[in-house]
């Protein structure tokens, strides 16, 4: 308990998307800006749902545990459609100001790509469904305590942390690839994103048996990634190039020397 | 002003600015002394550019609409500051217990006890304070415009000067003091003397008079984090919520209607060319007036007073030329004028900072306090929004705060209880 799991379980579940927010939003007010939207979007889908949960429990039977149960599952799974929804929602808003500000701004391209705010979109959404996941088990865990004392799993605050990082991640992954389904119109694609969505957070249903949940999730954020990567417009050859910093586009984009 | 025409060249998103430099921002000032919380509406306004466009066309008058680059710039520069007061704040509230403890000490300015059994009475009485805060705040608002009005400027002067002593210099040795306790750290009367001395007086001196921008910045900043906990600490509870509410309607009132104390404030200072107070406002870029002789330094010092609660003033700037080095209080020759900055007047993060304190006071879920905090932030993104559209003095509190009133409300009651059984059961959405 105390420092070390609670510094060792932020840096956990949010070092990747820290990362990710310092070298490539912080520096663009734009993107910061439609990151906090993005953020400000789950925030409502969230409500909405626990408004239904909320009328549900309060018109059920509150003695009764299996129904209790069963009305938080139903509440998980409203809620992964309500964020798909405003997911959709928001990329609709996107395309309108984006066409809007671009004829307001008489230039003649737009400041920020719909890749970009796809980027950005899905990391608002995985920052703030991380948090609201994660914040109060890290505040919980400076305190004293101790894990599992009453017959719980010990495991709890390291795999509360794996799984947020594995859900901001994927929910980057579901937003570039969620965006590029849209601009092309493959219905398909959007319905296995949501697909998914729906299939990381029934798998957490097996909690605290966590092989059953962590594994398969991280294996279907290793195959998300992968896609997204591939709809961003990554191929093998980008990869290598990058890699072996061959890569003259980028190269010359960030102004440094081959 | 004129623009020269290398700032057309420079870079695009600059050019699509209000480049010239504007007329003079009328001067606006809140008043208030300190223990009141008269807070003013928070004024927003956008100060227009008079000639942009490439060097014949320099004559014409056109409003330049900001591109959504500039735009965003003007955004995060507010943000950073308004997160940075809410940091301090919810972090005083969440590790130093005195701002959160239960007292029986109240404001003169609410004067109803919330001890009441039924609801119903207590509700009366939060609302019956509520009223009380505002006419205070009324009275004192158009008791300063009447000040400024017939010209009584030295009288205002003292006002702010008095309020910022205290604010400096009481306030911060009570937290100093607070922080000690807290942390059961020994400290000597002599060491705090020192410290506090140096701190006021550097502070009374980059808020009157002249200072490095950012420490200007940060001071203002620490003031509106130390009257927020003073708030935070004096309003029982439901008084604030209350209070909250009433003060974004009067901001709406007092701003946008053609009688309203602030619109005739902006209006008079307006009228007669005069700047802002820099001391009630916190400012992001530093804005000169161009082409004036002598304009920036005894502006400067004309207009520095401050006030304790500044209401909230959101003014946009342009400045014509990027490239000139600002310093502040330095009248070096015309065209300098630096990047234009926005303006937003410190009641505004008095307000924003009790919203956000009081949901982190209130119950130990950091859910309710970030919801809160990402309410505010795109309330303000959305008053911005407005400001590059209608280009006017706007209040900056009725939209952020009705979003952070709704969503403390709702996270408080409804997501919190969803979120904790999902936490209990490990489910994950």
């Amino acid at each position: 308990m105390t420092a070390s799991v609670f510094f060792g379980c932020t840096f956990i579940a949010f070092g990747p998307a820290i990362a990710l927010f310092l070298f490539t939003i912080a520096r663009d007010p734009l993107r910061v800006i439609f990151l906090i939207a993005g953020a400000f979007f789950w925030l409502v889908s969230l409500l909405l749902s626990s408004l239904v949960w909320f009328i549900s429990v309060q018109i059920s039977n509150k003695e009764s545990a299996p129904q209790q149960r069963g009305l938080l599952i139903f509440g998980v799974v409203l809620s992964v459609l309500l964020q798909e929804v405003f997911r959709f929602g928001y990329y609709k808003l996107l395309k309108k100001a984006n066409e809007g500000l671009l004829a307001l701004s008489q230039e003649e391209t737009m400041p920020i790509s719909i890749r970009q705010l796809a980027y950005v979109s899905g990391l608002g959404f995985g920052f703030m469904s991380g948090a609201f996941s994660v914040i109060n088990i890290l505040a919980d865990s400076v305190g004293p305590g101790t894990v599992g004392i009453h017959g719980d799993s010990q495991h709890y605050f390291l795999s509360s942390a794996f799984m947020t990082m594995a859900i901001i991640l994927l929910h980057m992954f579901w937003g570039v690839v969620f965006f590029d389904a849209c601009e092309k119109k493959r219905w398909w694609c959007l319905v296995i994103v949501v697909a998914s969505h729906l299939l990381v957070s029934c798998l957490t249903f097996q909690n605290p048996y966590y092989v059953g949940s962590l594994v398969p999730t991280y294996i279907i954020m290793f195959l998300m990634g992968v896609w997204a990567f591939c709809c961003a417009g990554g191929s093998l050859r980008n990869l290598k190039l990058c890699l072996t910093c061959k890569d003259k586009d980028f190269l010359l984009a960030n102004h440094r020397p081959r | 002003m004129t623009t020269s025409d290398s700032e057309e060249d420079s870079y695009d998103e600059r050019s699509a600015l209000m480049s010239a430099e504007t007329p003079p921002v009328p001067s606006y000032q809140p008043e208030q002394s300190d223990p009141d919380p008269s807070a003013q509406g928070p004024v927003l306004r956008r100060a227009k550019s008079s000639e942009r466009g490439p060097g014949p066309e320099a004559e014409l008058d056109e409003e330049e609409e900001l591109t959504l680059k500039y735009g965003a710039k003007h955004v995060i520069m507010l943000f950073i500051p308004v997160t940075l007061c809410m940091v301090v704040v919810v972090a005083t509230i969440k590790s130093i217990g005195f701002y959160t403890e239960k007292t029986n000490q109240r404001l003169i300015y609410t004067p109803f006890s919330e001890d009441e059994v039924s609801v119903g009475r207590r509700l009366l009485n939060s609302f019956l304070n509520s009223i009380v805060m505002i006419s205070v705040i009324v009275v004192m608002t158009i008791f300063l415009v009447m000040l400024y009005k017939y010209r009584c400027y030295k009288f205002i002067h003292g006002w702010l000067i008095l309020s910022s002593l205290m604010l400096l210099f009481w306030f911060s040795y009570l937290y100093l003091g607070e922080l000690f306790k807290n942390y059961n750290l020994a400290m000597d009367f002599p060491t705090v003397g020192v410290l506090i001395w140096n701190f006021g007086a550097v502070g009374m001196i980059c808020i009157h008079w002249k200072g490095p921008l950012q420490l200007q910045q940060a001071y203002l900043i620490i003031i509106s984090a130390l009257m927020a906990l003073v708030f935070i600490k004096y309003l029982p509870e439901w008084s604030t919520w209350v209070i909250l509410g009433a003060i974004s309607i009067y901001d709406l009132v007092a701003v946008l209607s053609p009688k309203g104390p602030l619109r005739m404030l902006v209006e008079t200072a307006q009228e007669r060319n005069e700047p802002i107070f820099p001391a009630l406002i916190y400012s992001s870029g530093m804005a000169w007036m161009v082409g004036m002789a002598n304009p920036a330094e005894e502006r400067r010092q004309q207009s520095d007073a401050e006030a304790q609660e500044a209401g909230g003033s959101l003014e946009a700037e342009d400045s014509p030329d990027p490239s000139a080095g600002a310093q502040r209080g330095c009248p070096s020759g015309e065209d300098q004028e630096e990047e234009s900055g926005v303006k937003l007047g410190l009641g505004d993060f008095i307000f924003y900072s009790v919203l956000v304190g009081k949901a982190a006071a209130t119950g130990g879920d950091w859910n309710t306090t970030l919801a809160c905090f990402v309410a505010i932030l795109i309330g303000l993104c959305l008053t911005l929004l407005l400001l590059a559209i209608f280009k006017k003095a706007l209040p900056a509190l009725p939209i952020s705060i009705a979003f952070g009133l709704v969503f403390y409300f709702s996270t408080d009651y409804l997501v919190q209880p969803f979120m904790d059984n999902l936490a209990t059961n490990q489910y994950y959405i």
